[in-house]
């Protein structure tokens, strides 16, 4: 019984995951410090001398939009996943807390929006909002990415766990509105789940293509998953632009990396739980 | 009494809570769906020569768009090419999933939390960089694994799961490692007692377990490759292997805004989403018994 294992096979294994996740990431990270000329000629783990000039020339090109499209991913990302996670927060409650009729149905259908491919629902969104002149418009890709059934499930899981009923009999016997009850006592003992339904969202619209790919036409108000394909798409066949196109891939996702870094015990998948596993 | 089902008395409340989630849904969900299924059963027809106001007009053609869909060689081609990619997916991302997981749960290893993180980092990636990143990795002139052709037609299928794999299995291993971390150590410390390896506890008692989050990360995964569009896309400036119809949505797509065809496009999309719904009831049909039997 008591002769436990050395472990090299298992570490091994693992930490030869570890690096095969790396490997792009460490390579664009090396290859974005050389210069057009270092690219080919330097070995490929040989850290280069031109990050500063790659980034500069990405500041420089087209007057800075690429900064533009970042700035574009924040207000996508960070105010569709707000309104996200407030919708599906305030759902979540309703579901959880109350017995009404019409409840499972109203459950049902919306979950059953979870089984639906986007793909089915990009085309006419876009035809849709083209009808009413709001088809190339930041809202034609706020608006559609709101709604999120999976996230209105993990707050209904979330708040049975977490609001005690007892507490809105107190406050209802106080007198308090039911409005006041979900600011005042639910959401704030939903906030660690909010916070999980927030990141969740903001990675999933952070990191969409098709949505926006569709909808938008003027690239000042391209994301940067929409203006990096098209850098990439104008500069895949001029190796002098490659530098270009590897420096914007290292920085789109340096603003992810840290978020993912800092928020880490936020990053879980199970909200039934109480307190913070592992 | 607050009524034996121990809810809230009856009020407005939880509806106009519901109200955001409901219009959203209507607006986002259900009609561009009703819209889908019109445009679906209808066509372009042109009379005379199409010149001049009236000669194009929109009518009902019935189930013809949906018919010419289904029997179309060129998307047919498609879903082929999605099948295979999806089967290495599927089978490559979830195999390493659940290693990395149990790995990760066994008391053995060291350097798990480093692995988790490097793991889970490429969630954080989008699939557009994703793709570019590996694009560039598989180029000729820069690939640090000379001699392979990464790009080439038979390979092509590999090299664009691989970057599926790589995005995809540290969430799905992180789904799996939270659920076995909520289960009780006691739960296994019985069969260690007995002397079970921590290789037969894996197999014998943890896998069990996980069956219905393996399911779930089965279904979604199954969803998500039918619909790959993004890697494809973001791969083609890469190589003239990849054609514009390599996978179904990617000819939705060109139908839609290239051709200018939306009625193909509806009826194509239609397709597509009556076969990720019967893909992924079908599934859970096959395994509900296993899935859900002992826990209700």
């Amino acid at each position: 019984m008591n002769r436990r294992p050395v472990g090299a096979l298992p570490t091994g294994l693992l930490v030869l995951g570890a690096l095969y996740c790396l490997l792009p990431v460490s390579w664009v990270l090396i290859s974005a410090s050389k210069s057009p000329g270092e690219l080919f000629t330097l070995g490929t783990l040989t850290p280069g001398t031109g990050l500063l000039e790659n980034v500069r020339e990405l500041d420089a090109y087209r007057d800075g939009v690429f900064w533009r499209w970042m700035l574009n991913s924040v207000v996508y990302a960070g105010g569709g996943a707000l309104l996200s996670t407030l919708v599906s927060a305030v759902s979540g409650f309703a579901l959880a807390k109350y017995r009404f009729p019409g409840r499972n149905l109203i459950f049902n259908v919306l979950i059953g929006g979870i089984l639906v491919p986007s793909v089915v629902l990009a085309v006419p969104q876009y035809l849709l909002f083209s009808k009413l002149g709001m088809a190339d418009t930041y809202w034609a890709v706020l608006l559609p990415q709101i709604l999120h059934p999976y996230s209105i499930y993990l707050a209904r899981v979330y708040a049975s766990a977490a609001v005690p009923d007892s507490l809105l009999e107190a406050g209802r016997i106080d007198g308090a509105s039911e409005g006041r009850l979900l600011w005042r006592v639910g959401l704030p003992l939903m906030v660690p789940g909010m916070v999980t339904i927030f990141l969740f969202q903001f990675v999933a619209i952070w990191n969409n293509f098709l949505l926006p790919f569709i909808m938008l036409g003027d690239d000042g108000k391209f994301p940067l998953t929409v203006g990096l394909y098209t850098l990439l798409a104008a500069g895949a066949n001029q190796p002098s632009l490659y530098n270009l196109i590897i420096t914007g891939a290292l920085l789109s996702i340096i603003p992810l990396i840290a978020l993912f870094l800092t928020m880490q015990r936020y990053w879980r998948t199970d909200l039934s739980g109480g307190a913070v596993k592992g | 009494m607050a009524g034996a089902r121990g809810g809230a008395p009856r009020s407005a409340a939880p509806y106009l809570f519901l109200t955001p989630a409901i219009v959203l849904f209507t607006l986002f969900l259900a009609v561009p769906i009703g819209y889908t299924v019109y445009l679906a059963l209808r066509r372009t027809r042109v009379s005379g020569l199409g010149l001049g106001r009236g000669s194009r007009r929109e009518v009902f053609v019935g189930l013809d768009n949906l018919r010419a869909a289904v029997t179309d060689g060129e998307l047919w081609a498609g879903w082929l090419r999605v099948l295979g990619y999806g089967l290495i997916v599927l089978v490559v991302m979830l195999g390493l999933a659940l290693l990395f997981a149990l790995l990760l749960d066994s008391a053995h290893v060291r350097l798990a939390r480093f692995s988790r993180i490097a793991i889970f980092l490429p969630y954080a990636v989008p699939g557009v960089v994703a793709s570019l990143m590996w694009g560039f990795l598989y180029l000729p002139s820069l690939t640090p694994l000379g001699g392979l052709e990464f790009l080439s037609p038979s390979a092509l299928t590999y090299s664009m799961a691989n970057v599926a794999v790589w995005g995809g299995t540290g969430f799905n291993m992180l789904v799996l490692y939270t659920n076995l971390r909520a289960i009780p150590r006691s739960y296994y410390e019985a069969a260690r007692m007995d002397g079970a390896s921590e290789l037969a506890i894996a197999l014998r008692v943890k896998i069990p377990i996980l069956v219905p989050a393996l399911i779930l990360t089965m279904v979604f995964s199954i969803i998500a490759t039918l619909q790959v569009f993004t890697e494809p896309t973001a791969l083609r400036p890469f190589t003239n292997t990849i054609s514009s119809t390599w996978s179904p949505l990617m000819k939705v797509y060109r139908d839609a805004f290239v051709t200018g065809d939306l009625y193909s496009a509806a009826a194509t999309s239609l397709v597509i989403a009556a076969i990720s719904l019967v893909l992924s009831f079908g599934f859970l049909r096959l395994v509900r018994g296993r899935a859900f039997g002992e826990s209700r």
